[in-house]
């Protein structure tokens, strides 16, 4: 089974779609001994960073996931829900992030059409289970006004849009991606599915 | 690079498709999932789906068909047609749709836009305008199906919708609608030179040069209806033609 993280963070619905696609079984849940149980976890995110980070912690989901990627166990992350692994947004004032990537997140600058809305390609940094059978250049779809600077160690893969733009980021158990595998038709799909089968060993 | 999209545009009547809603005599074309999925399979880039049966025991229906475009396709799709409140954008998002499309009611009630912008977000606020030129060398914005002239400029119009908290615009020329001679360039340059969201631009394509004029006008996208269900032109086959002529399109 694989947990969706709800603090009420808009539709998560669509994500779930897409994990039932795949031939797993999803929960979408507030509840930590539900989420205890799971394979896997997801922390999609829609809307603004603020109201995101705040709704997270007013949940008291943090130590329930701080426990869960200290013990080694696999997040995946979805735009904000991205966003919020980083240290700080400045997303309508400035708010602290979790901290699970160095780096803030700021919005792109004008002349830049914003949001950034549409499909971009991957341009991949490096190597990573999580990119099995995806190519360099494949499009996936963006939607968002903030984007995370992060520590090019930490980048799988960037989008270009005006400057290097952090797609998709890991580091041991934690992955994330900027864009919505859920709605990144085949490509999007190949991503999730890697994630799952590496984070439950292809347990379903 | 950001891809230009290709967006069919699907008219939805008691959880039927039809022939678009400016046509004599509606006809019924197809049932949505499954050219929703045709759509996905062959490319499209998104979808948007209008509600064109605006009374209320009928949305019912429309939401149920949401419900199921959202397990089907692998895509995003913006939803509309009649939404006027807050409310009718969290129904609509909570049945799985991606953006919703606002008009005459947000034309009626501006503040729509920023409630909706505030709550939700802009990236799934699309300010959809029915524009038709006028003898001032601009554009009246038109409701009610293009039957009302409401006396506004569209580009005004559009620039005010953006400070509102718009995150896209879809605007739709009735000049051009269902002529299949083009998009209208002149309006889509000009939206282009004062917006900073991206812009759809809808009414006119008949043939794929169109595409290839509308986006080196500016448009972000390109959205048609009966040219797309009909197979007049088969989306693989435009994202060739558009690719071909460097302009950048997800194959």
């Amino acid at each position: 089974m694989i947990g969706i993280i709800d603090y009420k963070a808009g539709n998560l619905l669509n994500v779930s779609h897409a994990v039932n696609r795949l031939g797993y079984e999803a929960v979408i849940t507030d509840d930590t001994d539900l989420l205890s149980k799971a394979e896997a976890l997801i922390l999609p995110g829609v809307g603004a960073f603020g109201s995101c980070v705040e709704n997270f912690r007013n949940s008291g989901l943090q130590p329930f996931v701080d426990k869960w990627i200290n013990d080694g166990k696999y997040i995946l992350g979805i735009c904000v829900g991205m966003q919020m692994l980083f240290e700080r947004s400045f997303e309508m004032g400035e708010y602290k992030g979790l901290g699970y990537f160095k780096g803030d997140v700021v919005r792109f600058e004008e002349p830049l059409k914003v949001p950034h809305m549409g499909w971009n390609t991957l341009n991949i940094n490096r190597p990573d289970p999580l990119l099995d059978g995806v190519e360099n250049g494949n499009y996936v779809y963006f939607v968002h006004s903030y984007h995370a600077l992060a520590d090019k160690n930490d980048v799988i893969a960037y989008t270009d849009y005006g400057t290097d733009v952090t797609a998709i980021i890991g580091r041991e158990n934690i992955y994330a991606t900027q864009f919505h595998p859920e709605k990144s038709s085949k490509t999007g799909e190949l991503i999730l599915k890697n994630y799952l089968t590496i984070a439950t060993g292809g347990e379903k | 690079m950001l891809a230009k999209r290709i967006i069919p545009c699907l008219d939805v009547d008691r959880g039927r498709v039809v022939k678009g809603k400016k046509f004599e005599g509606i006809k019924d074309v197809d049932d949505p999932v499954r050219l929703a999925k045709r759509y996905s399979d062959e490319g499209a880039d998104e979808l948007v789906f209008y509600d064109i049966t605006a009374s209320s025991d009928e949305r019912d229906i429309f939401i149920d068909t949401v419900r199921e475009i959202s397990h089907n396709i692998t895509i995003p799709f913006t939803v509309g047609g009649g939404v006027k409140s807050v409310e009718d954008f969290r129904k609509l998002l909570l049945a799985g749709a991606d953006k919703i499309s606002v008009n005459s009611q947000a034309v009626r009630r501006p503040e729509l836009i920023r409630e909706a912008a505030e709550i939700f977000g802009s990236q799934c606020v699309v300010i959809s305008i029915d524009a038709k030129r006028n003898d001032r060398n601009s554009w009246d914005v038109y409701v009610k199906g293009g039957r009302e002239n409401t006396g506004l400029d569209a580009i005004d119009w559009a620039v005010m919708a953006q400070q509102l908290g718009a995150g896209e615009v879809c605007i739709n020329s009735i000049d051009e609608d269902g002529v299949k001679g083009g998009f209208d360039l002149k309006l889509i340059k000009r939206l282009s030179e004062v917006l900073s969201i991206p812009i759809i631009a809808s009414g006119g394509a008949g043939k794929m040069e169109h595409f290839l004029d509308v986006f080196n006008a500016g448009a972000d996208a390109g959205l048609a209806a009966s040219i797309f269900h009909y197979n007049e032109i088969p989306i693989t086959g435009l994202k060739e033609y558009l690719f071909e002529n460097d302009i950048p399109v997800r194959r």
